[in-house]
């Protein structure tokens, strides 16, 4: 830029009131391209490590797709094959209609019980902070231990809620909660699911909660709103990019369920909770596969990509 | 929002208070069966933890520990300079670097880790606690580089301009000026990471494959899933609370500023 100046042909007082308005004054410019390059600097170990293992394997899953891969040995270019074949893939089918009943429904739960404890926690009464520990705790356990930790606390061996259960008279006999039947096995997993994600949900929507002003909810009171019409009128539309956010992390985690079905339920009984995940996982490294699991993948990536597209236009047409 | 009689505020900590029970109940049933035996209490079934054919090993537990302290240790490092860098420093191509980071959030990475199974392998990383650390730190970026742009973007700019008069560089401006001014974020990011890279499953399950180098979570789950008679619960819930209680801990000292930290950082930007 410097070496341009004379050429410029404005006069000089031109010039500086010009260099002024942008407030980079000649000789502190090659100060702000030095500050740049230090910033991209400190950018670089970021820049590194999402171009190396997010953009490469992203591109990779894509040209793995339109071969056949075999775990071992070299590929060899078959494209459209690993795509047509999903269609008669009796498995994927079955696994994405479960997968999409099993989003649906525990979108809905998951939302609903983290919504009303969000709204039983959000003001500073007694007992609060005991509860929202208490909410959160879960969180601290990793998954795959939580789906252990059901395994026993649902088995007949040594858990407890099949015995509580029939002293209360609500069954009688012997139940197999994660292997019995695919609607209790699906139960069993939904109920995992809200207690280990419930508080985290809570979390999020309380920093939500927590930001809409309290002047708001006294202009309301004032003009005599029920306590219904408030939270339909005031908390729900204030709410929404919270809300948002908050569906588009559960529906995305929902359809992409995988370890509570393969430690609690192992897929079973007759794959009638089997996820895509999991079929994913049993043509790549069980039927060493990995062209087929590419084209699954980049499936599932595409309908994920196409679903938050279309969530964030509906979000920016609202607000 | 509005006036809470008696009545109310009784059936609110009554609800509230069987609910939080509810929530506690499997944790410390866990705990209990982990401890129960046969003839009363005691350490037998850890004592099978540690020992049976499919159990785990000191070195399962020393891979575990590696792979946190890489993947924290690595997320901070990362993180703290691209959190520098997005909430300091204007450069071309940062908006759209940002976004990419962010873009991590919505192609979760079970579509992505078959590639990352290969490319791995290609850089000569398969089997290896290294190359999963690497993919952990990756996983992390978003939510720790937003984390701490905005814990940056919040130090006041008086505190970096005198730092710069008295002649400081940039870095020492970062690690002797912002660093102490960013911890509550630090601490968020760092204790996310390591529950995170502690009870991780899915990333271990493909990315290692020889016993030698799984992790506990995965040598846990594995006393499950090889197993094709009877499972051993008591041993299984054993190894539960084996794997819960260093997170427990971590969370109960650090909860107060994990939440803080929280809040202060998801609703911004």
């Amino acid at each position: 830029m410097s070496t341009l100046t004379p050429l410029d042909p404005r006069p000089v007082t031109t010039r500086a009131l010009a260099a002024s308005r942008r407030e980079r004054p000649p000789a502190r410019r090659g100060a702000a391209r030095r500050r740049a390059m230090l910033g991209a600097a400190y950018a670089a170990p970021t820049a590194v490590m999402v171009g190396v293992f997010f953009l490469a394997p992203l591109v990779l899953v894509g040209w793995m797709s339109l071969h056949r891969w075999p775990l071992l040995g070299p590929p060899t270019l078959n494209a459209p094959d690993n795509y047509s074949r999903i269609s008669d893939n009796e498995l994927v089918r079955s696994a994405a209609w479960f997968t999409a009943k099993y989003t649906v429904l525990m979108t809905v739960l998951l939302f609903v019980v983290a919504f009303g404890l969000a709204l039983l926690v959000q003001q500073r009464r007694p007992a609060v902070g005991f509860m929202r520990t208490a909410f959160l705790m879960p969180m601290a356990v990793g998954f795959a231990s939580a789906s252990l930790l059901f395994l026993g606390l649902l088995s007949d061996e040594i858990g407890p809620v099949s015995d509580l259960l029939r002293s209360l008279g609500i069954i009688d006999g012997y139940v197999s909660w994660t292997s019995g039947s695919p609607e209790s096995a699906l139960g069993s997993a939904v109920v995992l699911v809200l207690w280990r994600f419930a508080g985290f949900t809570m979390l999020i929507l309380l920093t939500g909660l927590q930001a809409i002003p309290l002047e708001v909810y006294e202009a309301a009171r004032i003009d005599g709103a029920t306590r219904w019409q408030t939270f339909r009128r005031i908390t729900v539309p204030l709410m929404r990019p919270t809300i948002a956010l908050v569906l588009t992390m559960m529906i995305t985690g929902s359809l992409l369920a995988f370890d509570q079905f393969w430690i609690l339920t192992r897929g079973g009984p007759d794959n009638g909770t089997t996820s895509l995940v999991m079929v994913i996982y049993r043509e790549a490294f069980i039927r060493l596969d990995l062209g087929s699991a590419a084209a699954i993948s980049v499936v599932l990536l595409a309908i994920l990509v196409i679903f938050n597209v279309v969530q964030l236009g509906v979000l920016r047409r609202r607000s | 929002m509005i006036r809470a009689t008696a009545a109310s505020r009784w059936t609110h900590g009554i609800t509230g208070t069987a609910l939080a029970i509810l929530f506690l109940s499997p944790l410390l049933w866990s705990g209990w069966a982990s401890l129960r035996t046969g003839t009363g209490f005691g350490l037998e079934n850890y004592g099978r933890l540690f020992t049976s054919d499919n159990g785990i090993r000191p070195h399962h537990v020393f891979n575990s520990i590696t792979v946190s302290a890489l993947t924290v240790g690595g997320t901070l490092l990362v993180a703290t300079l691209g959190g520098y860098a997005f909430g300091r420093f204007r450069f071309p191509g940062r908006d759209l670097l940002f976004l990419v980071t962010l873009a991590i959030l919505m192609v979760p990475y079970a579509t992505i880790l078959i590639a990352l199974y290969v490319l791995l392998g290609w850089m000569g990383l398969q089997d290896s606690l290294i190359g999963l650390s690497l993919v952990l730190i990756m996983f992390q970026l978003p939510f720790s580089i937003f984390m701490m742009r905005n814990s940056f973007e919040a130090v006041p700019r008086e505190l970096e301009e005198s730092a710069q008069v008295d002649g400081c560089n940039s870095f020492a401006t970062l690690t002797r000026i912002m660093l102490p001014a960013v911890r509550p974020g630090l601490v968020t990011v760092g204790l996310f990471a390591f529950l995170t890279s502690w009870s991780e499953f899915f990333a271990p399950l493909i990315l290692l494959n020889s016993t030698d180098t799984f992790t506990t979570t995965l040598a846990v789950v594995n006393m499950r899933t090889a197993s094709h008679g009877s499972i051993d619960y008591a041993a299984l819930e054993a190894g539960v609370v084996f794997m819960a209680v260093p997170c427990l801990i971590l969370f109960a000292f650090m909860q107060r500023s994990y939440v803080r930290g929280f809040t202060s950082g998801a609703l911004k930007g």
